[in-house]
């Protein structure tokens, strides 16, 4: 299960995400705007039906992602309980793991909303009453497992502790980062200054700057800080500001949220 | 949540259940000539480890086990281990059974959470399963029926992605959190801390398929790799030599999941310092769940149909104890904090009598801590409360 918050200009949503399906509550908690069940297939009593991965996008839609790979678009009205489903996008082929927007200025042609699912597939969209396809970033036997968008870079973390730098428009590989030892969990990324966040595992939480090469115009990440959180495997990691000046982690069999 | 949980969590704990048995009866057992009637003796130590690794690897059983479906509620799942420890001569009794759970879940919880990959559950599963096999090396019967519970194994899960492995053990640590009992045999190797929770390694091998964190690439718009920096962190991580085996025989390289138990030493288990999650968790166990009945009863009602060798000369079987003394045991079951109490729901009965009377049987030796003079008449009264169901 996930919970996520969507912040669209007109109205701030909480979205929460579970096997049986998606429910959408207004922002603080007391209403339920809308309730979507997940089709369950009829042959599939093996494989797990759930949604995973929410992102708000394009200004007035919800994505979530779910277990057989499709992503499903609603609009949300600015008021009211009238969400309708959109569209669902069927190009992934494995569940989703994770869904961003654009958080920052998406140079010409970059998308604004990237999707990842289990096989490590990454695919670049534009949002808009249809959304289009951009691009398609295949997997190389990893799951990712969470991604963020910013200014037209794709950070993406992986089952096998590394993350990766995309550049959104071209497709083509920027950086990658042997990040760390497990899995990771989480990523975040602070719009107003590039810092991107890291969580796995292996009990640590990585600060890292993302930032452009004034000379060569590459795409540059680098190491800020480290934080190791004692026997905790960290499950969760989130900037509490913009500016990513503090942050939360959680983990799991830790019933307290940390805060740095 | 994945649908595939199940079996990989009860053989896991199964096997680990064998491990402590297979310890405590090394560590009680007589040799033969000198053995008194209720002595533990070699051959009986084999005879209850074959008994119970059939009735656990029973083929309709693990049929039953490997289709889709969610885990069984905590107490369904500690009902089975119940049943399943009682399919041959040994009795434990309340404190000994709650402990041996404790020991099980606990020791799987930790082989769980230290997994480096997450597909490396199934090498845990293979450890267990390997060490199962030499228990009954010399019943080539049993080990048949081991051997195709392992190529079922290997069937339905050498396919799967890690993101599925992830999904399973995810489901795997939800079943597991907040249980943080502590295990002497842990804290003394430093494995888990005084508050119950694992200690997790900075250093060492980082799991096959990862590289050891430290290295950051820079490539240009060509593709090509145009700077590397590096960074430091507190861990102390290498390169891992070789990858485990998913074969039906191979070296699995992880040591999670082998036999940590050595006839020497005894382990102790700590009920104190319940915490609030804890009482939480107890609420929702004690909480009436309906499913949990349904499972239960068919589960029994598997465990129920098979055959069980019953010693010769009717015999009340051979009590074990996985205390040291049975006043250490007697002690524990009066000092278990309420919260953790496994209130094991009663079984019905089924309506064959011969049944019954086995049921009630077990029901009747569970109750009883001390083999005393009023105890005849507590089966007795057993036997009349299973009638008026």
């Amino acid at each position: 299960s996930q919970a996520a918050w969507c912040v669209l200009p007109a109205r701030v949503l909480l979205v929460l995400t579970s096997q049986r399906g998606v429910q959408m509550y207004d922002s603080d908690g007391s209403t339920m705007v809308f309730w979507h069940a997940l089709d369950v297939p009829e042959h599939s009593a093996a494989h797990s039906v759930f949604a995973r991965g929410i992102a708000a996008a394009g200004g007035h839609f919800v994505c979530v992602g779910t277990s057989s790979g499709a992503v499903l678009v609603f609009d949300i009205p600015p008021k009211g309980t009238n969400v309708t489903l959109n569209e669902v996008l069927e190009q992934h082929r494995d569940p989703i793991t994770d869904i961003a927007a654009e958080q920052g200025q998406a140079p010409d042609g970059a998308g604004d909303l990237v999707t990842a699912d289990d096989s490590g597939t990454l695919c670049l969209w534009s949002t808009g009453d249809e959304f289009t396809l951009l691009g398609q970033i295949p997997g190389s036997g990893s799951t990712c497992s969470s991604v963020t968008l910013w200014n037209g870079i794709v950070a993406a973390g992986y089952g096998n502790g590394q993350i990766r730098l995309w550049e959104a428009g071209s497709g083509r590989i920027c950086a990658q980062v042997s990040a760390h030892a497990r899995w990771i969990y989480a990523l975040d990324l602070a719009p107003l200054t590039g810092k991107l966040l890291s969580g796995a595992e292996d009990s640590f939480v990585h600060v890292w700057k993302l930032s452009r090469n004034p000379d060569t115009d590459d795409i540059e990440i680098q190491h800020c800080h480290a934080e190791c959180v004692t026997d905790t495997q960290v499950c969760g990691a989130r900037f509490c500001d913009p500016a990513g000046d503090t942050f939360a982690v959680t983990g799991y069999d830790l019933s307290e949220i940390l805060c740095y | 949540m994945s649908a595939r949980t199940l079996p990989l969590l009860f053989l896991n704990l199964g096997g680990e259940m064998l491990y402590i048995l297979d310890q405590r009866l090394r560590a009680q057992s007589i040799p033969g000539e000198k053995a008194r009637k209720d002595e533990w003796t070699d051959v009986d130590r084999k005879r209850v480890m074959n008994d119970i690794i059939t009735t656990m690897f029973n083929k309709k059983f693990m049929e039953e086990l490997f289709k889709p479906q969610d885990l069984y509620s905590k107490k369904a799942l500690r009902t089975v281990y119940d049943r399943l420890a009682h399919a041959s001569i040994m009795r434990l009794n309340q404190a000994s059974m709650d402990k041996l759970y404790d020991l099980m879940t606990m020791a799987f919880k930790y082989q769980v959470l230290l997994c480096p990959r997450p597909r490396d559950i199934l090498l845990v599963t293979f450890n267990h399963l390997d060490a199962i096999k030499d228990f009954i090396s010399d019943s080539p019967g049993i080990l048949n029926q081991v051997d195709e519970t392992f190529r079922r194994l290997i069937e339905t899960y050498n396919c799967l992605s890690d993101g599925e492995f992830q999904l399973i053990r995810q489901t795997l640590l939800i079943f597991f959190q907040d249980m943080h009992i502590r295990v002497s045999l842990f804290l003394k190797d430093k494995v888990q801390n005084s508050n119950g929770h694992f200690v997790l390694p900075i250093s060492g091998p980082v799991p096959w398929g990862t590289e050891v964190p430290g290295l950051i690439r820079i490539f240009n718009h060509k593709g090509v790799e145009v700077k590397r920096t590096e960074f430091t962190t507190a861990g102390n991580y290498v390169t891992p030599q070789r990858e485990g085996s998913f074969e039906l025989y191979g070296d699995r390289v992880l040591k999670l999941g082998t036999n940590m138990y050595s006839v020497t030493r005894t382990v102790e288990t700590h009920m104190s310092g319940s915490s609030k999650t804890l009482a939480s968790q107890a609420k929702e166990n004690i909480a009436p769940n309906p499913l949990a009945k349904e499972e239960l009863n068919f589960l029994a009602r598997l465990l129920g149909g098979l055959d069980i060798q019953k010693p010769a000369g009717g015999d009340t079987g051979f009590r074990l104890n996985l205390f040291t003394t049975d006043e250490e045991e007697e002690h524990a079951a009066q000092t278990r904090p309420e919260e953790l109490s496994y209130k094991v729901i009663n079984i019905e009965a089924t309506q064959e009598p011969g049944r019954r009377a086995e049921l009630s049987r077990i029901l009747g030796e569970l109750e009883v801590a001390e083999p005393r003079p009023g105890s005849a008449e507590k089966g007795e009264d057993l036997l009349a409360l299973m009638d008026g169901l």
